[in-house]
């Protein structure tokens, strides 16, 4: 670790820190409609989608109408990728997808989890990238900045029976936050070498006098979103480390502040559509606390280098002149200190788009993206489902806080009962058990088993980081992994439904019920949540759950690979 | 349950057009109107001919030329469509190792490759830096690090008959340093390096 590197660490922090507040308050006019000048546009767009005014729905209707919006999507996105050997915008002539990998990949960019048994330059036509992949990081994303409104209202609203409209939602969340963000940023990351064409791909004749088709595309427009909607879905194969992808130390800033930017303001939003600033920032101190445990713990472990590689004489000193450490699967202009950050963030938020592959990283670097995943992704979260998950252990703090002095909890002025309780459970048991569930059962049937590339506790790795990265909708991986397998596609397919819907459904019934109910006053014995002492308790709920459910796991996965590794085996 | 099902269909249309095709083609023209030259991939041409990307790296193997990092890229069997064969900096299937650290085969790797930069470089003086016996996240990592040129040095001075000291001055030219002096690493773009160093100090036939 060197003094340059803690820089940068605290440089990223104050960065998202300093623009999330006005971009929460922004958000929080944006979704109460508090633009006039925005209005007319607003109105056309929604005609245009069939709605009639902001016709208020129950929550049922609000769900139903967000899994039908789903559904077509889906359907739309897997017939795209089955025809696209026949549809335009196709220089390069790719083929048309196989059917269990386009319904893998269809409903892995629906879910806003963007994992991908592919690679983008040789499996996916231009036109899919478009009209398909960038098309879904915009409406995902905008699914859970809309399911975390819904549920913010649970809280505003007073004896009421709807928690607002899920189109003017969503249509809000695309048109005045997601796209004005993505223009611009589109245009910084080409300004930093990002291509944006529809060239086919380049032919070169190199110095050697070797011939290299270089891939290109419309790379930044997809990018932009894929990193603010944190999607994560690269363009190519390697992601946020191919060079066309992220060229520059500052490209690489900048995308790092896009992957926390909207799921950080989202927090402050909160605490402004509350009308309470301050439960916004004991979240965002809760949050911000775990991350900042995760990128110190994975910066050591990868700074300090592979000890396999020191009795072959390789220098992994960090210096002004090289950037030593474990640089297997990373990028030189990155270096350990950017590798490790990106790392631990993107697996904070459930963007999953990489800079360098957590497969080469140290048992205990390799395992700070695990753990990030495994708190169910609510340290900061993916934009929209990180807050109204977190908000579920919320819930779950005040009911056991509640439970330790013998009084009925209550959060900001709603009372918790027993039937919020029992949908905050259920969300939150939704994960482990598809995790473990169909974990389990990839290790135990030859099928699943044929997936992993690594023997020994890093191939038990490989497959739990897949269902942890797909069940928690994150979609980064151990990527020597082959996920393109029928079993792996579909079993994969469902952890990522079932990670996404099973916990949407409850959190908007949450949501509906709470709206139902009046506010009780804050009196003497109202447990206060936006001090320390709920910031503490808050964290521990998180870690104890995460903890108890995975330790197992952890312990036979990396936990016995670093002991190996510092004893000198290898696998 | 018929509004639900027209709204769905009708939201997927309209979004689709308008962030599917009206935003990534908007972005295509101003992108292009305003960066012209990077958002058609930063390509570097010589003699009106494209010999490759600034950003891209590409594989060099002579003595007289720097070297990059190890690359995982592959290709497909020409012989055989289902299997693939290794081609480093195949720039069309960027790809990395994935190699746990404790692999066998990565340490192998990583052994068999000092062994062989020791022997083409019997007159380096400082030891192997790590970035030159790892392959990258790409296998398209366009830099090395000032350290990995240092090491090079002494060969590529000898195989162009120039002084170690006017080819330092001209590796120094080409390292970037960090962005605003914080952000990211030093480096060296081998491509950029090894373009200046024939027309500086071109190879004699």
């Amino acid at each position: 670790m060197t003094a340059a590197g803690v820089l940068q660490v605290i440089l990223f922090c104050a960065a998202v820190t300093v623009t999330a507040f006005p971009l929460g308050l922004y958000m929080a006019r944006i979704f109460d409609g508090g633009f006039a000048i925005l209005e007319p546009i607003e109105r056309r767009a929604f005609r245009l989608c069939g709605l009639k005014g902001e016709q208020e729905q129950h929550w049922t209707g609000y769900a139903g109408s967000l899994l039908m919006f789903n559904l077509a999507g889906l359907l739309l996105l897997y017939a795209i990728m089955r025809l696209q050997a026949w549809l335009p915008v196709n220089p390069a002539g790719v083929g048309a997808v196989a059917p269990d990998l386009a319904f893998n990949t269809a409903v892995s960019f629906t879910t806003n989890t963007n994992w991908q048994n592919y690679g983008g330059e040789t499996a996916m036509s231009y036109l899919t990238q478009m009209a398909g992949m960038t098309v879904h990081n915009f409406t995902s994303a905008a699914n859970g900045i809309a399911v975390a409104v819904a549920l913010i209202r649970g809280f505003t609203r007073r004896s009421a029976r709807t928690i607002g409209n899920f189109y003017v939602d969503l249509l809000r969340a695309v048109l005045w936050v997601l796209l004005p963000l993505s223009v611009i940023f589109t245009l910084l990351l080409v300004w930093q070498g990002v291509p944006q064409n529809l060239d086919t791909y380049s032919q070169a004749t190199t110095l050697e006098g070797a011939r290299q088709l270089i891939a290109q595309g419309p790379v930044a427009s997809q990018d932009a979103i894929k990193l603010l909607g944190t999607n994560g879905g690269g363009f190519f194969n390697a992601n946020s480390a191919h060079p066309f992808e992220n060229p520059t130390p500052l490209s690489n800033f900048l995308e790092m502040w896009g992957i926390l930017a909207v799921s950080a303001g989202l927090v402050f939003m909160f605490g402004r559509m509350v009308a309470d600033d301050r439960q916004g920032r004991a979240i965002f101190l809760a949050m911000g606390l775990m991350m900042l445990a995760g990128i110190g713990t994975a910066y050591w472990a990868e700074a300090d280098g592979n000890p396999l590689f020191e009795p072959l004489g390789v220098d992994m000193t960090a210096g002004e002149r090289a950037p030593g450490g474990n640089m297997e699967g990373k990028e030189l202009r990155f270096g350990i200190v950017n590798s490790a950050l990106f790392a631990t963030i993107t697996t904070d938020t459930s963007c999953g788009a990489v800079n360098a592959m957590h497969d080469s990283f140290t048992p205990l670097g390799g395992m700070v993206p695990m753990i990030d995943m495994m708190l169910n992704e609510v340290i900061f979260g993916g934009v929209g489902a990180g807050l109204h998950g977190m908000i579920v252990f919320v819930i779950i703090t005040v009911f056991i806080a509640g439970l330790m002095v013998g009084r009925t909890p209550e959060y900001l002025g709603k009372k918790m009962e027993a039937r919020e309780i029992k949908l905050a459970v259920l969300s939150i048991l939704v994960f482990p058990l598809t995790v473990l569930g169909l974990g389990g059962l990839s290790i135990m049937l030859p099928a699943g088993l044929a997936a992993v590339s690594a023997p020994g506790p890093h191939g038990l790795s490989e497959t739990l980081y897949a269902y942890v990265s797909t069940t928690a909708n994150n979609g980064s991986a151990f990527a020597g992994f082959s996920g393109n397998s029928l079993y792996q596609n579909i079993m994969l397919g469902l952890a990522m439904l079932m990670g996404r819907f099973l916990v949407i459904v409850p959190t908007l019934a949450i949501a509906g019920s709470l709206a139902a109910k009046k506010t009780v006053p804050a009196s003497a014995g109202t447990f206060p949540t936006h001090g320390s002492l709920f910031v503490g308790l808050l964290i521990a709920v998180i870690v104890i759950v995460g903890g108890l459910t995975f330790f197992p796991f952890l312990a036979l996965g990396p936990l016995v690979e670093h002991l190996s590794l510092v004893a000198g085996v290898t696998f | 349950m018929l509004t639900h099902l027209k709204q769905s269909i009708l939201a997927t249309l309209v979004l689709t057009l308008l962030c599917g095709l009206a935003y990534p083609l908007a972005m295509t023209g101003l992108a292009q109107a305003l960066f012209p030259h990077q958002a058609h991939g930063s390509l570097i041409e010589a003699d009106g001919k494209v010999v490759g990307s600034a950003l891209i790296g590409q594989a060099f193997a002579r003595p007289d030329y720097f070297l990059g990092r190890p690359s995982a890229t592959t290709d497909s069997d020409p012989n055989d469509a289902g299997k693939t064969v290794p081609a480093p900096y195949n720039a069309a299937g960027s790809n990395a190792s994935n190699a746990a650290p404790t692999s066998k085969s990565l340490v192998a790797d990583v052994g068999d490759r000092v062994a062989a930069l020791r022997a083409e470089n019997p007159n380096a003086r400082i030891p192997v830096p790590v970035d030159l016996v790892t392959a990258s996240g790409s296998g398209l990592d366009p830099h090395i690090s000032p350290n990995a040129a240092l090491y090079q040095l002494p060969r590529v001075a000898a195989a162009r008959h120039v002084g170690e000291g006017d080819l330092k001055t001209l590796v120094d030219l080409e390292t970037e340093r960090p962005t605003a002096g914080i952000l990211g690493e030093a480096r060296v773009n081998v491509l950029k390096l090894n373009l200046a160093l024939d027309k500086r100090f071109p190879t004699r036939q």
